[in-house]
């Protein structure tokens, strides 16, 4: 396991080194985790995790159901401070700043680190209430014309604008399945977040509605770090660049994506974009 | 005789459901393919006996009595028979030493009435018991001869479980139309009927700022001026009602907020059922606790201030209305918190809302229809309360919107006017039904009010 991690790291590094030019100007790992477990209760559920995510691009988290990915993701943003039970050791920085730090305000960290749900789940409120939330609790503008601004911007960049401009007022929990969940995207976008976290963003939509938001998501990785946990193997090999594989709470295998699925160097990985398990 | 009826009824139907689903099974065992399960043969041949059995019982009950009474009451001279009055206390007569209660002298009429109508009743009951019986008896024989294979006995049943059903939902609907009936033909009656002394009309009755039910019982009494001005009851009641809101919505949506989002599941464990004993306290105690406790405490506070405070005071009523009706809004609004979806919350921590901005831009008003009803709930059982407003705000209907002063309330007045012996054709009486008409109409408006608040969040909210 040791061995592997320090494998991975160096993997890492030349990697980001072929792709310093791609992603110039950004730091080489945005976020950066180092031997981190997670506890629910007694439950061991993530195993010592060490895993660096570059700055601009997508990362995908693939790997069985259980296996500890979006426990991970959720670490990432401390939304596991909301299950009582649950206790995280080890270190997570994003940006050389421990994110698990005393002095560290939880909610300016989820400010920078945006999150999408597996669900759909607009708050019952007009389209335009459900943008303009964030800045409005973070006092992001200052006068309606700016949250007017952000609002059209942030709907502009979720690929949602053109279908809601007329119906900014109605309720979100009107929109389909696939509105809601890029309403939802357009909701993280609006407070300028460094890093957006999805969890299976995809899986309650229809396909149609999936090829949007891939699409989305592909086009949001020149501005954003996006991490994106998800069930499907076709999706991790279309939208991101690199995938770390879990496996029963550990993280067996990082790569660029290519690698994983051409060329993985565990049998575990192999197995199971092979579908043997999973 | 009800007993050996009911006993019958049940050893019947218990044997109706054996043979019922005996004969299908013995029927199924020689290869016939049964279309219902043997169950229910059985439950069909039980609803063929019950049915019937309780619809002549209870025809055939009121039919026997008022048969056997008619037949005792011949013994009796025309004159009283003919008389409401008298034929009915010597009915009561009859039947009180039909049933061996009477004691002391008896006449040799009343004796032979009361034989008359045993002798009646018992043939009577006895008639009753044969055609039930005989119609349990044809069920039985029915059920057992349309067992068969293609019989559709299961889908049968479900008809007769939904004619049930349907009679069911039908007494609560017929109830309420007879009650809003029976009092609005007697509000109509205090209106309206010439022969009512001193009835108001009804412009006085709903704008009459006095109230004074009083009336002359008799001649020697002089002419007692009374007066039916509905106002100062009316705004008796909102007052009290308004100060019990102010008391129980803060407090009662604040400890909601606290049990739904705040508190530990442990906490909330032993909290909400604390909480909900407090709807359970009967409300005459409430009404003794707001009498003997809390009104002198205001009165003295008062007096410390150099108020002047009635010792009756709508505050003392109102307080301690405001802590009986906490329960509904706490717990009710509790419930649908909880029933706002945890993604919602994630939601917006996910933005970076703090939990209290959470609760109020999110859980808040997604939960907001159901903390309107559980508010219009409360206000209704607050204006409908009578006995804390008996004894802690007085009977003086004072118009007036001073909290320390004495007032009274529509319910409390209905209760006073109805409390002893009425004559039934006074105004006086009567306007317990007026009052209990607005009453009503006063109820059902806060209840299309919530209605149509709630109905315009579902809709923007879902």
């Amino acid at each position: 396991m040791e061995n592997s991690t320090v494998d991975l790291s160096a993997i890492e590094r030349v990697e980001a080194a072929r792709t310093a030019h791609l992603t110039a100007g950004a730091k080489p790992a945005k976020v950066l985790a180092r031997d981190v477990n997670v506890y629910y209760g007694d439950k061991h559920a993530l195993k010592a995790v060490n895993v660096e995510i570059p700055d601009r691009g997508v990362m995908a988290f693939i790997g069985p159901s259980g296996c500890g990915k979006s426990t991970f993701l959720r670490c990432i943003n401390r939304m596991n401070d909301t299950i009582a039970s649950c206790r995280v050791t080890g270190k997570i920085t994003i940006d050389d700043q421990d994110i698990y730090d005393r002095s560290l305000d939880v909610v300016q960290l989820r400010a920078r680190v945006g999150m999408v749900f597996q669900k759909p789940n607009p708050f019952p409120k007009s389209i335009y209430e459900n943008v303009a939330y964030g800045p409005r609790i973070h006092g992001l503008t200052a006068n309606k014309a700016e949250m007017d601004d952000v609002v059209q911007s942030s709907l502009e960049k979720a690929a949602l604008w053109n279908e809601v401009k007329d119906r900014l007022q109605d309720s979100g929990t009107g929109l389909s399945g696939g509105q809601q969940q890029r309403l939802c995207i357009a909701r993280a976008i609006a407070v300028n977040p460094d890093i957006i976290l999805m969890d299976e963003p995809c899986s309650a939509l229809d396909p149609i509605a999936t090829a949007k938001v891939e699409t989305l998501i592909d086009e949001l990785r020149s501005n954003f770090c996006i991490i994106i946990v998800t069930h499907s193997m076709q999706q991790a090999a279309r939208v991101s660049q690199r995938t770390a594989f879990f496996h029963l709470g550990t993280l067996v295998e990082e790569d660029s994506t290519k690698t994983i699925f051409s060329n993985p160097k565990d049998q575990r990985t192999q197995d199971y974009i092979t579908g043997r398990f999973g | 005789m009800t007993v050996v009826y009911f006993t019958a009824l049940a050893l019947l139907t218990l044997s109706a459901y054996v043979l019922a689903s005996r004969r299908s099974v013995a029927l199924s065992s020689t290869g016939v393919r049964l279309h219902s399960l043997p169950a229910y043969h059985g439950l069909l041949a039980i609803s063929l006996v019950i049915v019937p059995m309780l619809l002549i019982w209870a025809v055939g009950t009121p039919l026997v009595s008022q048969f056997a009474a008619s037949n005792a009451l011949t013994n009796f001279p025309a004159e009283t028979r003919n008389d409401a009055l008298q034929a009915g206390s010597a009915l009561r007569e009859i039947k009180n030493l039909a049933a061996g209660q009477r004691s002391g002298d008896v006449s040799d009429t009343l004796r032979a009435a009361a034989d008359t109508y045993s002798a009646w009743r018992t043939t009577g009951d006895y008639l009753l018991l044969s055609i039930g019986l005989a119609a349990a008896l044809l069920g039985i024989a029915a059920s057992l001869r349309l067992v068969s294979g293609p019989f559709r006995a299961r889908n049968h049943f479900e008809s007769v479980v939904r004619v049930i059903l349907l009679a069911c939902a039908g007494v609560a609907v017929l109830t309420t139309i007879g009650i809003v009936a029976s009092v609005l033909t007697e509000t109509i009656r205090f209106f309206f009927d010439p022969n009512i002394k001193g009835r108001p009309g009804v412009f006085d009755f709903l704008f009459g700022t006095e109230w004074n039910p009083q009336q002359a019982m008799r001649a020697d009494q002089g002419d007692i001026k009374s007066a039916y001005g509905f106002v100062p009851l009316l705004t008796g009641t909102l007052l009290i009602t308004a100060i019990a809101m102010c008391v129980a919505g803060p407090l009662g949506l604040l400890s909601a907020i606290y049990l739904a989002e705040y508190a530990s599941p442990r906490m909330r464990r032993y909290a909400k059922p604390v909480l909900e004993i407090l709807a359970g306290v009967p409300t005459v105690v409430l009404g003794f606790f707001a009498a003997l406790t809390v009104a002198p405490y205001i009165r003295g506070w008062g007096e410390a201030l150099g108020l002047d405070v009635a010792s009756e005071s709508a505050l003392a009523a109102g307080l301690v209305m405001g802590m009986m009706i906490i329960p509904f809004i706490s717990s009710l609004s509790d419930d649908v918190m909880n029933a706002v979806p945890q993604s919602l919350r994630d939601g917006a921590y996910a933005l970076g809302a703090t939990k209290s901005e959470a609760i109020k831009q999110v859980v808040l008003p997604a939960a907001l229809p159901g903390i309107v009803s559980a508010f219009m709930l409360a206000m209704s059982r607050a204006i409908g309360e009578t006995m804390i407003v008996v004894m802690a705000a007085g009977l003086a209907a004072n118009l007036t919107l001073n909290p320390l002063d004495a007032v009274t309330t529509i319910t409390v007045q209905i209760k006073t006017i109805l409390v002893g012996d009425q004559e039934f054709d006074s105004a006086k009486t009567l306007a317990a039904f007026a009052l209990g008409f607005v009453l009503f109409f006063i109820t059902l408006i806060l209840n299309i009010i919530a209605l149509r608040i709630v109905r315009k969040y579902r809709e923007q909210y879902d």
